[in-house]
């Protein structure tokens, strides 16, 4: 299950949802917002995503996985809207029987949403800039 | 549905816009008739008329919610996003 969570959300129902008895070892993967980026400090960001692609590109991210790793399960939330310092970005869960698949499998799923699932961040700086997060370098005609 | 092809060849098409593409367009989707032939002619088309980067080579498109190649030929009713450098997680 991939899904968008405009809102903050608990990880513990998430992670209730594992419990397997067929399941030995539980990764779980937490992205954070920090207060620093390339240097420049950081005050807030927004998550933009392309919905119903991100959707579809996450399902097909986790399918995927699900058949190339010997696991159980794995679930990805993201998140969408504005977020504080601190706050979870996006949280991966996946249980297997043994701990090699299940950290292996958790960190191919992060790597591919970093890839391919469209969803832009916007940087707030405390300086009072801001900005999307990879455009550096995009030249524009007029801005 | 409507029949949207138009004598002259024009086709029309639904563009979505997200994230710099939403700010530079200043909405979040339109309905565009155009005369490009390909997904790279309708870029080039309002990137001429709006602010969007000069260079596609960051860029990728979506037709239809899946990631397709710059040379696609457009259909009649195709929904067209271009996708600025994907940054979650």
């Amino acid at each position: 299950m991939f899904r968008l969570s405009p809102k903050p959300f608990s990880i513990k129902p998430l992670r209730y949802d594992f419990l397997d008895s067929a399941a030995g070892a539980f990764a779980t993967f937490e992205g954070w917002v920090r207060e620093t980026n390339d240097g420049r400090a950081v005050v807030r960001l927004e998550y933009e995503a392309y919905p119903e692609m991100s959707v579809r590109e996450g399902s097909r991210i986790l399918d995927e996985t699900r058949k190339g790793f010997d696991i159980i399960r794995c679930v990805c939330v993201h998140r969408t809207g504005t977020l504080e310092l601190g706050d979870i970005a996006v949280w991966i869960g996946v249980c297997a029987a043994h701990r090699g698949p299940a950290f292996d499998a958790c960190r191919h799923i992060i790597d591919e949403i970093k890839l391919l699932v469209p969803i832009w961040k916007k940087e707030y700086y405390a300086d009072g800039d801001s900005g999307w997060v990879g455009l550096n370098g995009l030249s524009s005609g007029s801005c | 549905m409507p029949d949207h092809t138009r004598k002259d060849g024009a086709k029309t098409v639904a563009v979505e816009y997200f994230a710099i593409f939403r700010e530079r367009r200043g909405c979040s989707s339109e309905t565009v008739t155009t005369h490009a032939a390909t997904a790279a002619g309708l870029y080039a088309e309002l990137a001429g008329s709006y602010a969007f980067p000069a260079s596609r080579d960051h860029i990728r498109v979506a037709i239809n919610q899946e990631f397709k190649a710059w040379d696609t030929v457009l259909a009649n009713d195709d929904t067209v996003v271009f996708i600025p450098p994907v940054a979650g997680g």
